[in-house]
């Protein structure tokens, strides 16, 4: 829609002037510094109301609550970077949350990295496959995902069929990835600090990376500049499913008890996260730093309202409105940006 | 339509003129090759199949319940398609509906007679696709991410409105009408309003100047907003109906269920996305029919039904083959047309498949070739 173009990033800036990159790069540096004050802002409030809200066990119980979100939504990211979407995130999650318990359960002397490794290969076959049928398929992103939303969630309960996986099952070592923690910080935290860190410098500093972003802001002209589109989006939705099956086997640690159900529903959770913290849903523009914080921003919201005694019912509603407000600024920023670009070019010319 | 996938060309903006909607029936094929004609199709193939995995399948009964289950749904998919024929999304019907439902839970504790409270609660509705409609239409919002907003937003003021608790005792008179049959058949009265609501869009999006402006403006926007479309305006009501027809079907469900709840219809936006995908309206807008929608809901009511009804298959199987047909869909039309070209058969017009609206004609490769 007409909104892609307003924020694109440096790739299509027409003037491939040092000024005009740096306003791009103010640009980001607001929206993410945005989201760190908006974040900021909320614990600072609750924190005056609530003095113990910053006490070590609140504040890691804020990670641990953000952690598996964060890294579902830096998979998330790389899909909607290139101006595709995947719903199917839910689905995988369980299915791979399922597997890693069920293995773990009839086989307790399983090496735990070999867990993680099937995991994430479960969630990148399923990625593959959304991959496969948007690239060769040519089948819209959304309507793919949302039939492998389906597809998967039942395969999940025909695969379960109505079992779940018990936390006394499962072998302590595996729990404490979910649990415990290193020098004080969770270790599930650290694993999502991590994945967001690692993934946030391949979109910066790698040729497939940045090309996901020319794929987003223009698939046409990055396919005609000789990007491999077909194979960097299948790649993007790979990595995606990698990811959400690694928040799959966590999901299993954190929470011990799994059944077909686990994690329905968070396919819009994970979207909000990436949007809240500037990702557009328009493609090429956002990254997964933003993305990782907005996840910590809604986890936070829903601390801060049971700390703050509001009705735990105006979690959703505040969760909403924080996403409308996000969009809107963006697109308000998105506008400025355009009028200064065209105010320089305009003074340039004259 | 935002999730626009990297693969297909996209038309140069105010460029070349908008292409009409492809006219499936005036092509060599006629008729056969309509889309309609095939979702027709598996429709009889899944009467068969129904009919070998239980003798029940094809009994009036079974229609009555396959379809009072699947009438909220029906309804929100009306308007969703013409949502989506423009080129927009709603995703916020199914938390429209909790909100109505609750609305209407509250207002019955207040007192308030059930007929004026119906009146609101579609009130609250309209109001509900107002604000996507403003968003997107004012604030120039992707509509796919304002109504994963509003999803959350109108959830959650639902639960703010009644809470965990729910309503019960809303009058019979009225819950028999919701859960009854239309004068002694087999046909629930939901039915009727489905149906009456169906020639009504059907009706305003292709015996109208309404309907055609949305097929432009679902091909080409900006052409559209050239040649004095009120793009805006129309798409602010597309969204106004979509909540409206929402907050119906909450009072529907309500009525139907004897329950107002804040919890209701949690996932029906993934299956009215489903229903209007499948009838053969394309995601990005321009194409699609009310007719093709309204099969493609008898089709998954059926396949449903069939699969709940049958002692030998897990109803598990509901899900992977309500996914699979949404992908085969768009999928198995465009695997089709790929061999084709690859073949190098790329006689225009001449179609064997079915023509898929959700299919992009205009290729590259289909130029150069």
């Amino acid at each position: 829609m007409s909104a892609q173009a307003d924020t694109a990033p440096a790739p299509v800036v027409p003037e491939p002037g040092h000024e005009a990159r740096r306003l791009t790069d103010v640009v980001f540096r607001v929206r993410e510094l945005g989201i760190v004050g908006a974040l900021a802002l909320l614990i600072a409030v609750t924190a005056i109301m609530e003095p113990r809200f910053l006490q070590a066990d609140s504040l890691r119980n804020l990670a641990l609550n953000a952690a598996i979100f964060a890294i579902l939504a830096a998979g998330q990211t790389l899909v909607l970077i290139t101006r595709n979407v995947d719903l199917s995130v839910s689905s995988v999650l369980a299915l791979s949350a399922f597997m890693a318990g069920t293995l773990l359960s009839d086989h307790p002397s399983l090496p735990i990295p070999i867990i993680f490794l099937l995991g994430m290969g479960l969630g990148a076959a399923a990625g593959a496959l959304n991959g496969w049928l948007v690239t060769f398929g040519r089948v819209p992103a959304l309507v793919v995902t949302l039939g492998t939303l389906y597809a998967l969630r039942g395969l999940a309960f025909l695969w379960t069929d109505g079992r779940q996986v018990n936390a006394e099952t499962l072998p302590d070592r595996f729990l404490n990835i979910g649990t415990g923690s290193v020098l004080g910080v969770p270790t599930l935290a650290i694993i999502a600090i991590v994945v967001v860190l690692v993934v946030g410098q391949y979109l910066r500093d790698f040729r497939s990376g940045r090309e996901l972003y020319a794929i987003g802001s223009s698939p046409e002209a990055a396919r005609l500049a000789g990007v491999r589109t077909d194979r960097r989006v299948w790649g993007a939705f790979v990595m995606a499913g990698a990811l959400a099956g690694l928040g799959g086997v966590l999901f299993t640690a954190r929470f011990g008890t799994v059944d077909a159900t686990a994690g329905s529903g968070y396919e819009f959770t994970v979207i909000a996260a990436a949007v809240v913290g500037g990702v557009t849903i328009n493609g090429g523009s956002g990254s997964v730093y933003g993305a990782a914080i907005g996840a910590l921003l809604l986890g936070t919201i829903t601390s801060s309202l049971i700390v703050l005694k509001v009705d735990a019912f105006w979690q959703q509603a505040a969760i909403g409105t924080l996403l409308l407000v996000a969009i809107a600024f963006d697109r308000w920023i998105g506008l400025r940006l355009d009028a200064a670009l065209r105010q320089r070019s305009a003074r340039r010319a004259g | 339509m935002p999730a626009e996938p990297t693969t297909t060309t996209t038309p140069p903006p105010g460029g070349a003129p908008a292409t009409a909607p492809d006219a499936p029936s005036r092509t060599r094929f006629g008729a056969l090759a309509r889309w309609e004609t095939l979702i027709l199709c598996l429709i009889v193939v899944t009467g068969f199949v129904g009919h070998g995995l239980s003798s029940d399948f094809l009994s009036a009964d079974s229609f009555t319940t396959a379809s009072l289950d699947l009438s909220e749904v029906a309804l929100m998919a009306l308007p969703l398609a013409l949502v989506v024929v423009a080129a927009e999304i709603d995703l916020s019907v199914a938390s429209v509906l909790a909100l109505s439902s609750a609305v209407m839970g509250e207002l019955w504790n207040h007192g308030q007679p059930i007929e004026l409270i119906m009146v609101e609660c579609i009130l609250v509705g309209a109001a509900c696709g107002a604000l996507n409609g403003v968003l997107v239409t004012r604030f120039g919002l992707p509509s796919l991410a304002v109504t994963i907003g509003t999803l959350s937003l109108f959830r959650g003021l639902a639960f703010v409105v009644i809470g965990d608790q729910s309503v019960t005792d809303f009058p019979a008179q009225w819950t028999d009408r919701a859960f009854g049959n239309f004068a002694g058949t087999a046909i629930p009265n939901t039915m009727i309003l489905f149906a009456a609501l169906a020639i009504g869009f059907g009706v305003l999006l292709h015996a109208t100047g309404f309907g055609r402006s949305i097929y432009a403006i679902g091909a080409n926007e900006e052409a559209a907003r050239f040649s004095g479309i009120r793009v805006r305006r129309i798409k602010m009501w597309l969204f106004v109906a979509s909540g409206a027809v929402a907050g119906l079907a909450g009072v529907v469900i309500s009525l139907r269920n004897s329950t107002a709840a804040a919890n209701v219809g949690t996932g029906f936006e993934l299956t009215a996305v489903t229903a209007v995908v499948l009838g053969g309206v394309s995601i990005f807008g321009g194409k699609g029919t009310i007719p093709g929608v309204v099969l493609a809901l008898v089709l998954l009511g059926g396949i449903q039904k069939a699969l709940t009804l049958s002692d030998s298959i897990s109803s598990y199987w509901i899900q992977i083959v309500t996914g699979t047909l949404l992908i085969g869909s768009v999928l198995v039309p465009n695997l089709y047309q790929r061999a084709r070209e690859a073949r190098g058969h790329t006689t225009r017009g001449r179609r064997l498949w079915p023509w898929r609206p959700g299919m992009n004609s205009s290729r590259p490769q289909e130029e150069s070739a």
